[in-house]
């Protein structure tokens, strides 16, 4: 359902400003979401101010170094710090990407660091996936056969294997599906733009034998048909994909297979 | 699905801190013609039904039609049929699998903006 202000113990207050850092001449101010499950407090912006002379130039880079200098109770997710993993997906000047292929200088002014919208937040930075994976795992991720399992290996085309391509780089981040109106008041039956991109990434493989099934289970009102080409998915990926296109094919092939 | 809200989770903010997009703008738009559309008919409707009714009714309606304030709202609905015709027409170009790149989609946003715009000019000096 669309609730366009925030439930009453997810409002924003206006947290802590933290020292400027003694001595330096190139200051770059961040404001940061906070929440702490234990303090029983509601969520609030934390101030802090980063040396950019002496830290690294992505995002991620001033996160790091703000939880080695500055606060230690910082929470935020990353691993990989090169845009493979996805753990660092995070609200970053009002669009979702990762933090780590993030540069500071595509930030003009503040730098607004949120969590994924329109989630619940474990702590801090940190939203809870649970839902978002097992929509994930109800597309069926995998290779569905009935055929005997060849000898060798399941061949493809070089064709068929190119129509892959823009649909498996997805790293699972969730900023596409938490960018979505869409998902963001459906979310609970809604599929999302990750889920449908992967549905579809399974659809057109050569070697599964299950499509006709993966549509049936996908043609339902809310599923796949929420999506009203909104392409804030698109907008935002940090792989550069394109869900709202794989959801629009997903779409054709409903109407193809029943004219 | 799952359960996911252990404990007293807030909800992380979503409109609050989103920037909008062109394509969400003129999503979102397609949605408030349509709704908008709605009452400017009745409108219309009202109108007819007072033609049907008598003088008096009609006067009435009319009056109220007519006025600046009257002139206003038609003028206003003209510009959102045109925006929400346009933009059936992009949804109708999606329907294919088509437009779905973003400049490709960018583009299409723009033309529904500018054409209902300049579609609605036409549309007020030809009548």
């Amino acid at each position: 359902m669309v609730q366009l202000t925030l439930p009453k113990n997810s409002r924003i207050t206006t947290g802590k400003t933290w020292p400027k850092p003694e001595g330096a001449k190139n200051v770059r101010k961040f404001q940061i979401y906070r929440w702490n499950p234990d303090d029983g407090k509601n969520p609030c912006v934390d101030t802090y101010f980063v040396d950019l002379d002496t830290c690294g130039p992505m995002i991620l880079d001033a996160l790091i170094k703000i939880k080695n200098e500055i606060d230690p109770t910082l929470t935020f997710r990353r691993s990989c710090r090169e845009g493979i993993c996805g753990s660092c997906a995070m609200n970053i000047d009002g669009i979702n990407t990762l933090a780590c292929i993030y540069g500071m200088d595509e930030v003009k002014g503040d730098v607004k660091i949120y969590p994924l919208p329109h989630m619940p937040v474990v702590k801090d930075l940190i939203p809870d996936l649970t839902h978002f994976y097992a929509q994930h795992a109800s597309i069926m991720p995998w290779l569905e056969t009935k055929t005997n399992t060849p000898a060798k290996e399941w061949k493809q085309s070089v064709e068929d294997r190119e129509k892959l391509d823009g649909l498996y780089e997805c790293v699972m981040c969730a900023c596409c599906s938490t960018s979505c109106p869409s998902y963001w008041w459906n979310g609970d039956r809604y599929l999302g733009p990750a889920a449908l991109l992967h549905a579809y990434r399974w659809i057109i493989d050569s070697r599964d034998e299950a499509t006709g099934e993966r549509l049936d289970e996908l043609e339902d009102p809310f599923k796949l048909y929420r999506c009203h080409t909104i392409m804030n998915c698109a907008k935002t990926c940090p792989k550069g994909l394109n869900p709202a296109k794989a959801i629009g094919s997903i779409k054709k092939m409903m109407v193809e297979r029943h004219v | 699905m799952a359960d996911v809200n252990r404990g007293n989770r807030p909800l992380s903010p979503h409109l609050q801190i989103y920037r909008p997009q062109l394509t969400s703008i003129t999503s979102i738009l397609t949605r408030i013609t349509g709704n908008a559309l709605l009452i400017s008919g009745l409108l219309i409707v009202w109108w007819f039904l007072a033609a049907s009714y008598g003088p008096e009714a009609f006067a009435t309606a009319d009056g109220v039609l007519t006025s600046w304030f009257g002139d206003l709202v038609l003028a206003l609905s003209v510009l959102g049929l045109w925006y929400h015709t346009l933009a059936g027409v992009r949804h109708l170009i999606w329907d294919t699998g088509r437009g779905f790149e973003i400049e490709t989609a960018e583009k299409l946003g723009w033309a529904c903006l500018g054409g209902s715009v300049l579609l609605t000019l036409i549309t007020l000096i030809a009548v």
